[in-house]
């Protein structure tokens, strides 16, 4: 853990990237105490108001306080890429998990069900579920996890593949120790420094998803604010008031960016090695 | 080289019923069925029409018989009718719009790999300089920007402030009336934003991946020994060291293609072009499930057919391929 904490704290855009994510954080927390209005008020004199020292963020076509909306819909993205990324890495460590320690036919099924999640689009498998399900902010994270563990699931298997030969796990086994035991206890926590990486760069790519299905008016829900619905509705007005599309979308990319720097910073602390397979290739979150 | 090609093909078969499988089971398993939604909030009155329209939909019988009457007329490649009032064949309605996503996603992968592949090399073989952070810098920014955002600032700039190119559809208003030449400087010009758009992210991904492949290429021995050789660096980088570095990227390209595809749903969406994604996010919105269904199946068993031959053009390259077989 000291070598760990060590290296990362050389890694100043890790640390940067780290900061930024904690104040984001605690904004989120904090958004029903420090937002200066009601985000959801609407006011008629104030109909898209550029921004000013009372609206720092504007207002939009319903005369609300844009940086009010913001910092509450800050809440919703925190808590759909915590969820979400929650959801992914159980099914995916479970799945991982099986196929590798088991191997053979258990291994076969579920690896032909990774290649399978991952031949459709993940926004057309996403859209055609949203289609019939009440959208809310659960159904929301429901989704987005179950068709984003695949990535963590190959992770986990290739660990367990590779440890399992070694001469812990042989000797656990050799005692008589169930396999449960032995994957819990054993193999798992040794396997975990390149999960914790995927997952810290999962929450960036949900937050990415989530902002783009409700941007497309197929997320959360108005009148809950989020970014990517402030962003649709700001899209009606784009002539007119272009700080309901600029803000939230700056809000976007410096959550993003930071999650994604911290991430990597985290995984090049953790395990140089790692910076050499990748981890991430080509995974946008769609 | 033929019994690697027949091995993956039958690995194929079984994700081809996979994926009819998800595709119903996605629709038919979620809460709510389309009738319901169709008829909406009816007195009660309306009972009646609501079941006439299961049994006509064939939404009352058993899903497995309900799965197994798709699978016929799947086969037969007869996807059904779409629900909107115009109840046109919803093959017909893919057939019209594949084309155009396909051609933005086509075009959009060459521009990817024509950037990726010198900015990847550059940036490997000149670790650390200023060229390989600026692209760093801009990779992250690339991984970070929401496409759909990206989209509305270039949407404000250049077709609202500087009004240098059109923002919505593939066509003018007055197309019928412009000569063969300016018809298509038209089409082009429609296409010049999203494609900007939609090359932006991947490019990030696909740089980066190619200088990390490259950066592991040129720590290889044959690389030393090349150099030993007394050969330019620039054969050594440009003919040694590119074309193993390569090799990876034609099993990436196969796999980010669903990516691709379903990136294009928002950029199709916000440009309003006629293609597979904005058909998908329409049918989203009015609870088509013959378009929904029959989308899923074409866009995922292309993605398959396409991962398909990215492997067999990657076994037929390097041939170590087909002697080893679990490499991913």
């Amino acid at each position: 853990m000291g070598s760990f904490w060590r290296a990362f704290r050389r890694n100043k855009l890790a640390m940067i990237g780290g900061i930024v994510v904690a104040c984001l954080a605690l904004l989120a927390v904090l958004a029903p105490t420090i937002s200066p209005w009601d985000p959801n008020r609407p006011d008629v004199r104030k109909i898209l108001d550029p921004p000013s020292s009372r609206h720092p963020f504007g207002t939009d076509q319903l005369g609300r306080d844009v940086l009010s909306r913001m910092l509450h819909g800050s809440q919703v993205s925190l808590a759909v890429g915590f969820v979400s990324v929650g959801i992914a890495a159980t099914i995916g460590i479970l799945l991982g998990a099986a196929a590798g320690y088991h191997g053979g036919p258990v291994d076969a099924m579920i690896m032909r069900l990774v290649d399978l999640m991952l031949v459709f689009p993940r926004f057309f498998l996403l859209l055609a579920v949203l289609a019939f399900l009440k959208p809310s902010i659960w159904t929301i994270m429901a989704v987005i996890g179950l068709t984003g563990w695949m990535g963590v699931a190959r992770l986990v298997r290739a660990e367990f593949l590779a440890l399992k030969e070694r001469e812990f796990v042989m000797w656990s086994q050799s005692t008589g120790a169930s396999a449960f035991r032995i994957i819990w206890r054993h193999i798992l926590p040794n396997a975990m420094a390149p999960v914790l990486v995927a997952m810290t760069l999962g929450i960036p790519a949900a937050i990415l998803t989530e902002s783009g299905l409700s941007f497309l008016g197929l997320g959360v829900q108005p009148p809950r604010a989020t970014w990517g619905n402030i962003l649709n509705e700001g899209k009606d007005a784009i002539e007119l008031a272009w700080w309901l599309s600029v803000y939230p979308g700056v809000a976007i990319l410096v959550t993003v960016l930071s999650y994604n720097l911290l991430g990597e910073g985290i995984r090049d602390a953790l395990d140089p090695r790692l910076r050499q397979s990748g981890g991430r290739v080509v995974s946008r979150g769609r | 080289m033929f019994a690697y090609a027949l091995r993956r093909l039958l690995l194929t078969l079984p994700l081809l019923v996979g994926i009819t499988f998800v595709s119903f089971a996605v629709i038919h398993l979620a809460p709510g069925d389309p009738v319901e939604m169709q008829t909406g909030d009816m007195p009660a009155e309306a009972k009646r029409a609501y079941e006439q329209l299961r049994k006509e939909f064939g939404l009352d019988q058993p899903l497995p018989v309900q799965y197994w009457n798709w699978l016929n007329r799947l086969i037969r490649l007869d996807l059904g009718r779409s629900f909107a009032p115009h109840g046109r064949p919803v093959l017909t309605m893919i057939g019209e719009r594949l084309p155009i996503t396909l051609l933005l996603n086509i075009v959009e992968m060459l521009i990817i790999v024509a950037l990726a592949v010198p900015i990847g090399v550059l940036s490997a073989t000149r670790q650390y300089s200023t060229f390989d952070k600026v692209t760093t810098v801009f990779v992250f920014l690339g991984f970070a920007t929401p496409d759909f955002w990206l989209a509305l600032l270039l949407m404000i700039l250049f077709g609202i402030q500087l009004g240098w190119l059109p923002i919505s559809g593939l066509r003018s208003m007055n197309w019928e009336y412009m000569s063969f030449w300016q018809q298509q400087w038209d089409f082009l010009s429609h296409l010049v934003l999203p494609i900007l758009v939609a090359t932006f992210g991947g490019l990030a991904g696909f740089s980066r991946y190619m200088r990390q492949s490259m950066l592991e290429v040129i720590r290889q021995d044959y690389i030393q020994s090349a150099r030993a050789k007394g050969l330019a660096e620039r054969v050594v980088v440009g003919k040694h060291a590119l074309r193993n570095a390569l090799l990876p990227i034609v099993t990436i390209l196969g796999l980010s293609l669903p990516g691709l595809i379903g990136g294009s749903v928002i950029v199709e969406w916000i440009f309003a072009i006629p293609g597979m994604g904005q058909l998908m996010v329409q049918a989203a919105f009015e609870r088509d499930y013959p378009v929904l269904m029959g989308n899923l199946v074409i866009v995922s068993t292309l993605t398959l057919l396409a991962n398909l031959a990215a492997d067999l053009a990657y076994s037929l390259v390097d041939p170590r391929i087909r002697v080893s077989r679990r490499r991913r």
